[in-house]
C-alpha cells in the first residue's frame, strides 16, 4: 500500500492575515454546519411553538378577553395582535440562547472543541464571535418562520410590520450575547440549566408585558420588565406591528438598553473566552 | 531567530498556589525529534500547552520559531500541529469534516483542503470512514483522526501528547512508522509519553520530567549509560521472600531496586551475577536478564516506576 508524503509546507501555504481578518467566520461555519444537521428539528420548533401559542392563547384566551373589553381592544387591538409580537422576540431570545448556551459549554467542557480550534491561529475572541454570529443565523431562521406564522394568524397590522423581524432578532442578539458570557464563565452546570429555566427564562417570559401590559402589574414587579430584553423588543414589536404608541424618549431607551446588553454580553465574552482558553 | 525552533529558559507554570513546571530549560532544533518522558501529573501536557501557545506561562523565556507565544500566539499556532492528550473531536460532524473545517480555521483555501483531505485519509487508513459520524469511531480510529487533523496544515512543529495512548499494539506500531516517515522528511516532533519503549523508538533526545521539573535530558542511548547499568537482572524469590534476600543481593552487584514483585540488580553482566547468586545458595523462582532500558532510568532517578 502507498502511504502518501506528507509534506511540511505551512510557512508557504499559510496566509496568516486570513485568519486574523476571518477567524470568526470560519468558526461560524464549522458551528453553522452542526446546525444544519438539525435543522429539521428547529424548523418543527420554529413552526410548532407559534402555531400552539397563537391558537391555544391568542385565539383561545384572546377570545374571551376580546369579548370582555370589548371592541376598544387589548391596546386599541385585538388580543392576538397584541400578543404576537412579544412572542415573536420570545422565539428570536430563545433560538439564539440556545446556540450561544449549549455550544459554549460543550465547546469548553464536553467536547472540549474550543481547545482545539484555539490549537490552531483562532483566537479566543474569534471563537466567541463566531459561535455568537452562528446563533444569529438561527434567531433570524426562527424569527422568519415565525413571522410567517403571524403573517398567517392575520396578526400583522401595520405595513412596516416587517421591521419587527431586525428588533427582534436584536433582542435575542443581546440576551444570547449576555448568556454567552455566563456559559463561559461555567465550570459547572449542573444547577445552572435549572437556574436558568426557573429564575431567568420564565419569569422574564411571564413579567414582560407578554400577556398583559407591563403597567397592568404591581411597580414593584415592573423593574422584571425593564431588565428584560423581551419587554423592549416587545414594546419596540408592537410599535412596529399595529402602532402602539411609544414615547420618542422611550423608543431611545428601548434601543439604549438592548445595545448596551449586546456589547458588554460580547466583550465580556471575548474576554472570558480568551480567559479560559489561556490557563 | 535563534538557531532553536524551540527554546525555554526557567520556564514555569502555576495554577493557585500549586507549581504545575517548576522552571525548566530545554532547546528544540529543527528537525529534531523531541520527547517528554515523566509519570502522571508530571506537568507534561502543561508544558505541551504552553509550546503549543495556548496556556500563558507565570515566568520564565519561551521562544517558539523565533517568536514568543504570549505577543504572537496566532502566527506561532499556524505553524504547528497539535494532537492533545484529549481527542476534542467535533462530535456532531463526520470524519471528512471535521478535517476539513480545521483546516479552514488555518485559513487554507477550499480546494486545498479537499486535496488534503483524501491524503490524510489515507494515512490514516480511515479512508471507509470518511462520512461516519465521529461519534461512531472506535477510540484508535479517533485517536488517528486527532493526528492527521494535526496534519492538515503541514505544520513545521508537530506536537503529540502521548500520542498512542488507547492503541492497540498493531495501530501503536502503524503510528510509529508514519511518525518516522515524518522526522523523515524533516518535521520537527514533539512527543510526551509514558510508554519507555515509545520514547525509544520516536525521540533522538529527551527530557524526563517529574513533579514539574527535569531530572535528567539526553538521548535514550546515553541516558541509559548515564543512568543505569548495561543489563538488569530481574530475580522473584516470591513477595514474601524479596525483602528478606534484598540486603543479601545488594552487597552482590552496583545496585538494586526493590519492586512489590520483584528485585531489579544492576550490572554489567547479568548472566555472571545470577551464578553468583547461585553460588551463594540463593535460588530465585525466576530470573531474567535483559538490557537497561528508560524505566530503569526513570526509577533510578524517581524511585518510582512509570506505571502505565
Ligand atoms: N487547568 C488546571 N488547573 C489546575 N491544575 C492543573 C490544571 N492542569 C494541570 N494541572 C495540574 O498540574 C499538574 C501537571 O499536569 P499535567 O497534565 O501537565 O501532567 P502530565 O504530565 O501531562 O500527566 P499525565 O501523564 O497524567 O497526562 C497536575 O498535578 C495537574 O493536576
Ligand atoms: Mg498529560
Amino acid at each position: 500500500m502507498s502511504i502518501p508524503t506528507v509534506r511540511q509546507g505551512s510557512l508557504q501555504l499559510i496566509d496568516a492575515a486570513k485568519t486574523r481578518s476571518r477567524g470568526a467566520l470560519y468558526v461560524a461555519e464549522a458551528r453553522i454546519r452542526t446546525m444544519v444537521k438539525w435543522l429539521g428539528i428547529i424548523f418543527a420548533i420554529a413552526i410548532a411553538n407559534p402555531v400552539l401559542y397563537l391558537i391555544s392563547v391568542g385565539i383561545g384566551l384572546g377570545g374571551l378577553i376580546d369579548k370582555s373589553v370589548g371592541p376598544a381592544g387589548v391596546d386599541g387591538v385585538k388580543y392576538l395582535t397584541f400578543l404576537a409580537p412579544a412572542l415573536l422576540a420570545q422565539a428570536a431570545i430563545q433560538g439564539t440562547m440556545d446556540e450561544t448556551v449549549f455550544p459554549t459549554i460543550e465547546g469548553f467542557k464536553w467536547n472540549r472543541t474550543f481547545y482545539s480550534m484555539n490549537s490552531t491561529p483562532l483566537s479566543g475572541a474569534q471563537i466567541s464571535i463566531g459561535v455568537f454570529l452562528a446563533a444569529l443565523f438561527r434567531a433570524f431562521y426562527t424569527v422568519l418562520l415565525y413571522f410567517g406564522v403571524m403573517w398567517a394568524f392575520g396578526a400583522l397590522e401595520s405595513p412596516r410590520a416587517w421591521l419587527a423581524i431586525p428588533t427582534s432578532i436584536f433582542a435575542g442578539a443581546s440576551f444570547g450575547a449576555l448568556m454567552q458570557s455566563v456559559a463561559a464563565k461555567l465550570e459547572d452546570e449542573n444547577y445552572f440549566f435549572v437556574v436558568l429555566g426557573r429564575f431567568i427564562m420564565m419569569p422574564l417570559f411571564l413579567f414582560s408585558g407578554t400577556f398583559f401590559p407591563l403597567t397592568s402589574m404591581p411597580f414593584f414587579l415592573q423593574w422584571i420588565g425593564w431588565i428584560s430584553p423581551l419587554w423592549h423588543a416587545t414594546e419596540l414589536g408592537r410599535y412596529l406591528t399595529y402602532g402602539h404608541a411609544i414615547s420618542p424618549t422611550l423608543m431611545w431607551v428601548h434601543f439604549a438598553v438592548l445595545v448596551t446588553m449586546l456589547v458588554s454580553g460580547l466583550i465580556l465574552s471575548a474576554r472570558l473566552f480568551t480567559k479560559r482558553l489561556a490557563k | 531567530m535563534s538557531e532553536y525552533l524551540i527554546s525555554a529558559r526557567g520556564l514555569t507554570k502555576k495554577f493557585g498556589d500549586f507549581t504545575a513546571v517548576n522552571g525548566i530549560d530545554f532547546d528544540v532544533s529543527k528537525g529534531e525529534s523531541f520527547g517528554l518522558l515523566g509519570p502522571n501529573g508530571a506537568g507534561k501536557s502543561t508544558v505541551m500547552r504552553m509550546i503549543g501557545a495556548t496556556s500563558q506561562r507565570n515566568a520564565g523565556d519561551l521562544t517558539i520559531l523565533g517568536k514568543d507565544p504570549e505577543l504572537n500566539g496566532p502566527q506561532i499556532r499556524a505553524h504547528l500541529g497539535v494532537v492533545p492528550q484529549q481527542d476534542s473531536l467535533d462530535m456532531h460532524l463526520s470524519v471528512s469534516e471535521n478535517l476539513y473545517i480545521y483546516g479552514r480555521y488555518f485559513g487554507l483555501p477550499r480546494k486545498f483542503v479537499k486535496g488534503k483531505i483524501e491524503e490524510l485519509l489515507t494515512f490514516a487508513q480511515l479512508e471507509e470512514k470518511r462520512d461516519a459520524k465521529v461519534e461512531a469511531l472506535s477510540g484508535g480510529m479517533k485517536r488517528r483522526l486527532t493526528i492527521a487533523r494535526a496534519l492538515v496544515s503541514e505544520p513545521e512543529i508537530l506536537m503529540l501528547d502521548e500520542p498512542t495512548t488507547g492503541l492497540d499494539p498493531q495501530a501503536r506500531h502503524i503510528l510509529w512508522d508514519r511518525l518516522f516517515r515524518l522526522k523523515e522528511q524533516g518535521v520537527t516532533l514533539v512527543i510526551t509519553t509514558h510508554f519507555m519503549d515509545e520514547a525509544e523508538q520516536l525521540c533522538d533526545r529527551l527530557i524526563v520530567m517529574d513533579k514539574g521539573s527535569i531530572m535528567a535530558e539526553g538521548s535514550p542511548a546515553s541516558l541509559i549509560k548515564d543512568y543505569s547499568t548495561k543489563e538488569v537482572l530481574e530475580v522473584r524469590f516470591g513477595s514474601d521472600r524479596n525483602q528478606e534476600v534484598a540486603d543479601k543481593l545488594r552487597a552482590m552487584c552496583e545496585r538494586i531496586e526493590e519492586l512489590p514483585d520483584r528485585v531489579l540488580m544492576y550490572t554489567e553482566d547479568g548472566e555472571a551475577l545470577l551464578e553468583k547468586i547461585y553460588a551463594s545458595g540463593l535460588h530465585p523462582k525466576t530470573s531474567l536478564v535483559r538490557r537497561s532500558s528508560l524505566e530503569d532510568v526513570f526509577l533510578r532517578l524517581t524511585g518510582r516506576t512509570l506505571i502505565e
